[in-house]
């Protein structure tokens, strides 16, 4: 019982430093909208500013002191981020905004390189709190107690300030209808400002306060955003009591997996939060999302057109070039060109199912890595022929997009999101687990193509072939009824259903297409590196997908591809630096700045704009 | 429209990258790739080791009369990243052989590329034993010494303790389990009575401290086997300490002893524990891997790590293979690291196995002390691999037929 008690214990105090930065993610999606995936930057940041200053204040009062500090100058930090950065789009389309922040994430990467070094920090000590007490004879650490009596502190002075005072009225105002707030006086801009820069502080505040526990290393950011994400969306996103019930939950729940099944330390939160949205849609405390509240802002949309003739000519020429491109260009080139393609038609793929569909998924690489895994798993173990193992993937890929899009389907918005991730990473787990399949992050390798395929060149037309055309059969779906019934699901589900559309069923046809034609993307990818491993599958990975569909312009009939072709090319040319990092964070950032409608969508809007301006001068 | 937009895009940019690439070989280049920005902390030392070889083997005339040259490329940590940097680094940069990764995984799909290309691929640093053994093949080579071996030298030492009850940490992915498996297997071979009493699997970097400390203190063993490394073993150490785990326990710890994880840990690095590492503040005037060190640290102002060691080595096995070869073509600089001897390293010669292309790099193995304010490794000795070696039986058994 006593030792029931000290884990319990533990798991408490596990959960201060969580609640803190989940409870400002919270709160900043709860007034902006921001999905904001910096936000474990701001933790980091926090952490290795607490060192600096804990090493510069002595004593009790410095320690305090320094992580009051700390969270202040975090709070400083985030609100330069929200007015540089976020304040220029917040009328771009939904969700555009999170590719700003990982733009942010970028940046403060190299920049907490370059000022603190890559050697680990480790965490001062409180003053006065090293050692144990013991309870009912267990050993629990005294800075532990500390935490867990901080904990209910911070839960109720937020509780205050958002219930009791007038700023938290407008902020709850705003969380509920913040166009009602603009038009009622309030200046929203420098509202979006304080609420980031609290969220801000709250994260930064848990980087310092962990500090005792652990210290400050690069790699903490990516490390809890993961969990930050899980406890913010089971508690329910937005609200704070939510946050506080789903990080003590999820830490208590750890700190018991941990003893009873150490094997599960990668998944237990993930299969958590996948039963908890299964169960309540909205989390434990979340509310409903009213339709269309994350929805179109600005001008209505005007509907995706085929290209006319010319178009479709200019097409067909430019298809043919790359066609000849084996002819004059050197071996490296065309490894870049597959590449592309394999990314474009991945990236072409989510965007299919984003764009057309309205479904924001968050796991798309679940398809991607499942395609590739499952023609390499063919091939390992079966000897099977690679034609037949790469027919497979998008078989396999489909298949499971059925399943996935069985459970995820019914959810919408970021619940929907949530979910996909929450899958992606229990089949991610899967494959970095069961070693004797999938022999874990030794990947499988020697999964080459057949003989006569093997070649640089043939290669290249293999992958073109299959590439380009499941580019153009999800271009043809999406001008096909059955794309316009996605469509109207996605602009009016209650129009859509009483026309006799069923709209959850064409969502769930057209995530399980999605889902195959990435794992094509994942076939021609497996062959052309020769191995997959399981960072194929992971949240990474759907998140490349997933920024560059925003930059390319999410509602533009070829935003996933150019953004996929954009994306490669910087890339490609940026890591030859020393501080790409820093320079592809401010490249995002400026595209997401100068072209709120995506690389496409903003070309268009010149074009048309242009040709305009002409038809007048005639 | 936007369809054809893109394509301009992909034709300008394939033509774009068009450099020339027809300049005077002036230079043999070797390519190099890593990690660079993801674990910087362990990557910017091995770059540094590099580059130091390098200022030595050039002024000392370079290789086959021309200056040795490092293209160092960054892959983000991701397999796929890497072989298409291996590929342009073969057919546009015309480097001779390739190197690097420390990521085990990365090194791994390197390997399954160097075989399918015919491109020489020497793995520095990369851990996984699979390299070597079950997906061992003909153009790869591996200098860090091996898991196995190191697993094997605490194994016997732990069996000479009267400990029967262990309990292991270690994290969860392949290394970690491989680490696992090989003390575990050479234990019971010493002493077939010892049992495992708990197996922790914290998530790499993600470790729940207080909750692992918690689940091996109630397995009461009598040792415990540590691999975690980085912040996890910072923060399983603080733990530990804090709540008495390792009193009177006799620990034995993989790699705890490197400058890159002990160093971290300042005053608060475990004590008594039983390690391998690096230990090059003891090493004694007149060594080899005392001249190692002081050029180190005259080169960059900073003191060595494993990683400083093993780039040093590693380019001084690439300079070595290229003499021997006196040509730079793939077959001839994989006929010279069959059975490759380096001479002066800073463990003496090195020497590349015919049988599995592993270099006989041993360890340091000591115990844990805590010395003006700083962890360091005492009563330490180097030891050779050899005996620790799986059988030449076993390995032929376990390596696909060259």
């Amino acid at each position: 019982m006593a030792f029931f008690f000290a884990q319990f214990l533990t798991g408490l105090a596990n959960a201060a430093a969580l609640f803190l930065v989940a409870s400002g993610l919270s709160l900043i999606f709860g007034v902006t909208r921001i999905v904001n995936f910096a936000h474990g930057s701001f933790y980091m940041l926090g952490a290795f500013i607490g060192v600096v200053l804990m090493d510069l204040l002595p004593g009790h009062v410095g320690f305090w002191g320094a992580i009051l500090l700390t969270g202040l100058a975090v709070g400083l930090i985030g609100a330069l981020v929200e007015m540089v950065v976020l304040r220029p789009i917040y009328r771009a389309p939904e969700l555009f905004q999170l590719v700003a922040t990982f733009g942010v994430i970028l940046v403060i990467q190299d920049l907490a390189l370059m000022i603190w070094g890559a050697e680990d920090r480790l965490g001062p000590r409180a003053p006065g709190l090293r050692g144990v007490w013991r309870i009912f004879g267990e050993p629990v650490p005294k800075y532990d107690i500390v935490l867990i009596a901080i904990t209910p502190v911070i839960l109720f002075a937020l509780w205050y300030l958002i219930a009791r005072t007038r700023l938290g009225v407008l902020v709850r105002a705003a969380t509920q209808d913040r166009e009602m707030v603009g038009a009622l006086g309030v200046n929203q801009a420098w509202l979006f400002t304080g609420v980031f820069a609290l969220g801000s502080a709250l994260a930064g505040l848990g980087g310092a306060l962990q500090l005792p526990k652990g210290g400050a290393d690069l790699l903490m950011d990516f490390n809890i955003i993961g969990a930050v994400f899980v406890v913010v969306v089971i508690g329910g996103m937005g609200s704070l009591p939510g946050a506080f019930i789903a990080s003590v939950l999820i830490s208590v729940l750890n700190v018991f997996g941990v003893t009873y099944l150490p094997q599960s330390t990668l998944v237990l939160m993930y299969v958590v939060m996948a039963v908890v949205l299964i169960v309540r849609p909205y989390g434990l405390l979340g509310r409903e999302e009213v339709a269309g509240e994350h929805g179109q802002v600005g001008a209505p949309e005007t509907p995706i057109r085929p290209y006319g003739p010319k178009g479709m000519a200019l097409v067909a020429v430019l298809l043919a070039l790359l066609a000849l491109l084996p002819v004059f260009a050197e071996p490296f080139v065309l490894t870049l060109v597959v590449d592309m393609v394999v990314f474009a038609l991945f990236a072409a793929s989510l965007h299919f199912i984003l764009g057309s569909g309205g479904l924001v998924s968050f796991g798309h690489a679940a398809f991607f890595g499942g395609g590739a895994y499952a023609a390499a798993l063919l091939v390992y173990h079966t000897g099977t022929p690679m034609e037949l193992a790469f027919l497979f993937a998008p078989l396999a890929a489909g298949l499971l997009a059925l399943g996935i899009g069985w459970f995820c389907i019914r959810l919408t918005g970021v619940y929907f999101a949530m979910l996909t991730l929450a899958f992606s990473q229990l089949v991610w787990s899967l494959a970095f687990q069961w070693r004797s399949v999938t022999r874990g992050d030794d990947g499988l390798v020697n999964i080459w193509p057949a003989e006569w395929l093997s070649g640089d060149i043939t290669y290249y037309y293999f992958a073109l072939a299959f590439g380009i055309g499941g580019i153009l059969v999800l271009r043809h779906v999406i001008h096909a009824p059955f794309g316009y019934a996605l469509r109207a699901g996605r602009d009016s589900p209650r129009q859509a259903e009483a026309t006799g559309i069923d709209v959850k069923r064409v969502q769930f046809a057209a995530f399980a297409l999605a889902g195959a034609m990435a794992g094509l993307a994942g076939g021609i990818f497996v062959f052309s590196k020769g191995s997959v491993f399981p960072t194929e599958l992971e949240i990474a990975k759907s998140f490349d997908a997933l920024i560059v569909v925003f930059l390319g312009g999410v509602k533009t009939l070829a935003g996933g591809v150019v953004g996929a072709g954009f994306m490669t090319v910087v890339e490609d040319w940026l890591v030859r630096l020393e501080y790409w990092r820093l320079l592809l964070g401010l490249v995002i950032i400026a595209v997401v700045i100068l072209m709120p409608e995506g690389i496409v969508g903003t070309l268009r809007t010149l074009w048309r704009r242009i040709r305009h301006s002409d038809e007048e001068a005639v | 429209m936007n369809l054809m937009r893109r394509t301009v895009l992909a034709t300008a940019a394939a033509l774009a990258l068009t450099p020339a690439t027809a300049f005077a070989q002036e230079t043999i280049k070797v390519g190099e790739i890593n990690h660079y920005k993801r674990l910087a902390a362990f990557a910017e030392p091995y770059r540094k080791g590099i580059e130091l070889a390098l200022s030595e083997i050039n002024a000392d005339g370079g290789v086959l009369g021309k200056d040795l040259e490092f293209i160092f490329r960054d892959d983000q940590g991701d397999p796929a990243e890497a072989v298409k940097i291996a590929e342009e680094l073969m057919t546009r940069d015309g480097a001779v052989m390739f190197t690097g990764s420390i990521l085990s995984n990365v090194g791994l799909a390197l390997s399954s590329f160097a075989n399918e290309k015919k491109y020489l691929y020497l793995a520095s640093e990369p851990l996984a034993d699979t390299l070597v053994w079950k997906s061992g093949n003909p153009y790869t080579f591996r200098l860090r010494v091996s898991t196995w071996v190191q697993a094997a030298m605490l194994a016997e030492e732990a069996a000479k303790t009267d400990a029967i009850k262990y309990a292991t940490i270690a994290p969860n992915y392949a290394y970690g389990t491989d680490a696992v498996e090989a003390f575990k297997t050479n234990l019971k071979m010493l002493k077939p009575e010892v049992e495992f009493v708990a197996e922790q699997w914290p998530a790499l970097f993600k470790i729940d401290a207080g909750a692992e400390v918690q689940a091996i203190e109630r397995a009461k063993p009598d040792a415990i086997y540590n691999v975690t490394f980085g912040t996890d073993l910072a923060k399983f150490v603080r733990q530990g300490t804090d709540r008495g785990l390792f009193d009177g326990r006799p620990v034995y710890g993989l790699l705890t002893g490197e400058p890159e994880y002990l160093e971290p840990l300042e005053d608060e690095a475990p004590e008594g524990w039983f390690v391998t590492g690096f230990p090059w503040y003891g090493f004694e005037d007149g060594t080899p891997g005392k001249t190692f060190v002081d050029a180190y640290e005259a080169f960059t102002g900073e003191t060595p790590k494993i990683g400083s060691l093993v780039g040093y080595m590693t380019a001084q096995s690439i300079a070595a293979a290229i003499t021997k070869a006196g040509a730079t073509d793939t077959e001839a600089l994989r006929m010279a690291f069959e059975g490759l001897e380096v001479e002066n390293t800073p463990i003496g010669t090195l020497h590349y196995r015919e049988i599995d292309n592993q270099s006989t790099l041993g360890a340091w193995t000591g115990t844990t002390a805590v010395e003006d304010g700083k962890g360091v490794m005492v009563d330490w000795t180097y030891n050779d691999p050899a005996p620790y070696m799986p059988s030449d039986e076993e390995i032929l058994e376990m390596r696909p037929a060259d």
